[in-house]
């Protein structure tokens, strides 16, 4: 893969949700939702975010655009005009000028559109506030978008109640896409869907980034999505990335023994290919009180000394290919066997 | 699919029909399901949102909602382990009846798919478990507080015998659904249904849990009626594969030749629609055009017929389809079949 530009870099992300006691509202612990995260993600390429529920993906992603306000870190963003600016640091009035080029996509798409308004008020919506474009302009961009994402321009008037999941998720999509954004999150965007609609939205998903040229940060919990749509994977663990390389890389050759229990979970749809599974013993641990160490150790069946006690660093083993573990130089584990 | 082994023969779904009158029509949704429960194995009932799945079970023991009208027979061949003469009809119960409660979580055992919406909150862990021992295995209360406990140690729940007078709000995700399962498990049924019972959990959890099936499903030599919408679920779970669209089975047969020789058109799209990871990425993913139907005022024909890419019309559309055996119990409901082809 050629090098492409750069449209995000996030380093040391942090967001820490407060635990108050009651009496007071005395500040008693946090709940470490992310913990020192690195992302990027360049022009036209698609980052997988997997984790298991509470692993702080949806965080991670709201926090880079900014949705919530994220305790520390820096988020370098590429806007359109070429200028490189730190999100986390701007004003208001910058951070709307930025939020034009990234855009986000939600999961429950009965929950994400307003069933008083109409689709032409809730796709026009960001046109409103972030261009000057007339009433009929705006009109006409709508129809436009509406036909991008495959649904009927005559459908205007209509409400969102009318349209089945499939079709309102192109709806979120078409209102993601209405200030021609570069950079796209995409939160469980497919997850809520049957799987014949789950397959048309991943394929319109595909067509408009390589039509526009887009960047996706897709975050899910199916590792079969996961691996279809992205360049790049991360995988994360109670708020820690523990592994990011590219899709290939970790799905053949993963170097996190989490990787490997989670890709070893994932059910196949081939009864032929039965095979041993690797059971991961308990449950994720609780973000505001993480194990000593490695957060994974006492799930972990590679597990030694060292992995209670010390956290481990992130680092680059491979080109390209990040992992957080005490042991991945001298460990050697199962991918996914592929015919 | 062996049909001569009829002695193994659980529970058998001749024509089932659940339909709804509702103000603007009448909704089908479920439109005559044959379907055969054997001892042993495990059946799994695959579809979209919609096609009749959770109807169908809900039918079986005899709970469908009002104001839905079951028609067909669902024959219950054996009783508390001893076969019957003449077997039993779940449709012609009625709802209330004594039969029909003693059946409900004593022969027919289930797992409901949110145990945080199925467990009552305010009521412990051992008081739920408990209600149904004491109904359906042992009337005294100690001796029944027991079988719950060794129940819950069974399914793997760490530290049961705190669990026990813990409320389900207290428990994880995966721990309500061991609860669960403890709890269908604890009456030994001989048939257990498991509506979409890891859909809720993560994919750790998932595997967990659908281990822990297999394990009890073995053990007791139970049969299993496994409803779900995940493929790969299926694959690893079932034995035998029920289709459903639209309220109909519109492919049954035993789970290799579901994957490696499906022959209905819907079956093929759907496996050909999902995203696996033994499949080259970024490619474009087959789909099916379209929505299911709303299934209300039906017209005759195959309900697959405005989505298929194969559809004749004429063919197609003129009159329902049967479902017809084309050889080793795979059953197949399509015009288009080399068998039926005019």
């Amino acid at each position: 893969m050629e090098r492409r530009k750069m449209v995000l870099d996030a380093k040391g992300v942090k967001k820490y949700f407060p635990i108050t006691s009651s009496f007071f509202k005395r500040h008693v612990g946090d709940v470490y939702a992310v913990d020192d995260v690195d992302v990027y993600v360049r022009e036209g390429e698609t980052l997988g975010i997997v984790g298991e529920s509470g692993c702080g993906k949806t965080t991670l992603g709201r926090a880079i655009l900014r949705v919530i306000q994220p305790t520390e870190g820096v988020c370098n963003f590429v806007r359109r005009d070429g200028e490189t600016v730190d999100v986390f640091q701007l004003n208001e009035n910058q951070l709307r000028e930025t939020r034009r080029d990234m855009q986000m996509i939600f999961q429950d798409p009965y929950a994400s559109l307003n069933p008083r308004m109409i689709i032409r008020d809730i796709i026009g919506e960001p046109l409103r506030y972030n261009s000057n474009l007339s009433g009929a302009e705006i009109t006409e961009r709508v129809k436009e978008l509406l036909d991008l994402v495959g649904l009927n321009p005559r459908h205007l008037e209509r409400y969102p109640h009318a349209f089945s999941g499939g079709q309102r998720q192109r709806i979120g999509i078409a209102r993601a896409l209405a200030t021609t954004p570069r950079f796209i999150v995409c939160d469980e965007a497919v997850s809520a869907l049957d799987v014949s609609v789950q397959a048309q939205v991943i394929n319109l998903l595909q067509r408009l980034q390589s039509q526009l040229n887009l960047s996706y940060m897709f975050i899910s919990h199916d590792l079969s999505v996961i691996q279809h749509i992205s360049d790049r994977v991360g995988v994360m663990y109670v708020g820690k990335m523990v592994e990011q390389a590219s899709s290939e890389d970790i799905f053949r050759r993963p170097l996190h023994p989490y990787t490997e229990a989670l890709l070893s979970a994932k059910p196949i749809a081939d009864p032929r290919l039965k095979k041993e599974k690797i059971l991961l013993e308990g449950e994720t641990p609780n973000p505001a009180n993480p194990p000593s160490g490695c957060y994974f150790h006492p799930r972990c069946r590679y597990k030694c000394d060292v992995c209670a006690k010390e956290r481990p660093a992130y680092r680059e083993l491979e080109k390209g290919h990040f992992v957080a573990c005490h042991r991945a130089e001298e460990l050697t584990l199962d991918g996914v066997y592929r015919n | 699919m062996a049909e001569t082994r009829k002695n193994d023969v659980l529970l058998e779904v001749k024509d089932l029909k659940v339909h709804f009158q509702m103000n603007e029509g009448l909704l089908k949704a479920v439109d005559g399901v044959d379907l055969t429960v054997r001892e042993g194995r495990t059946l799994g009932i695959v579809g979209e949102s919609g096609c009749g799945k959770s109807v169908t079970n809900q039918a079986l023991i005899g709970i469908v909602p009002h104001p839905g009208v079951v028609t067909g027979q669902i024959l219950l061949h054996k009783k508390r382990g001893v076969a019957l003469e003449k077997p039993i009809d779940i449709v012609k119960l009625p709802r209330n009846g004594k039969e029909i409660r003693s059946i409900r979580g004593g022969d027919i055992g289930m797992i409901f798919q949110e145990p945080m919406k199925a467990f009552s909150p305010v009521h412990t862990i051992a008081n739920q478990l408990c209600e149904g021992i004491m109904l359906h295995v042992e009337p005294n209360k100690k001796k029944a507080w027991d079988i719950a406990l060794h129940a819950l140690e069974q399914v793997g729940v760490n530290n049961p015998r705190q669990r026990m007078n813990e409320y389900p709000h207290q428990l994880s995700g995966g721990m309500r659904q061991r609860a669960m399962i403890a709890m269908a498990l604890s009456c030994n049924p001989a048939i257990l249904i498991a509506d979409e019972p890891t859909t809720a959990l993560d994919v750790t959890m998932q595997a967990q849990v659908l281990k822990l099936m297999n394990d009890l499903k073995r053990e007791f030599n139970s049969a299993v009626i496994f409803i779900t919408h995940d493929l790969g679920v299926i694959a690893e779970m079932s034995d035998d594969v029920a289709v459903m669209y639209l309220g109909r089975v519109v492919e049954y047969t035993d789970v290799d030749t579901l994957f490696h020789n499906p022959k209905h058109p819907y079956t093929i799209a759907l496996l050909q629609s999902i995203p696996s990871v033994t499949r080259k990425a970024k490619s474009e993913l087959e789909v099916i055009e379209g929505t299911v139907p709303y299934p209300m005022n039906m017209k005759p024909g195959c309900g697959f017929y405005s989505r298929c890419k194969k559809r004749v019309d004429g063919l197609c559309n003129v009159q329902d389809v049967p479902l017809v055996d084309i050889g080793n119990g795979h059953k197949v409901r399509c015009m288009l079949d080399e068998a039926r082809r005019p």
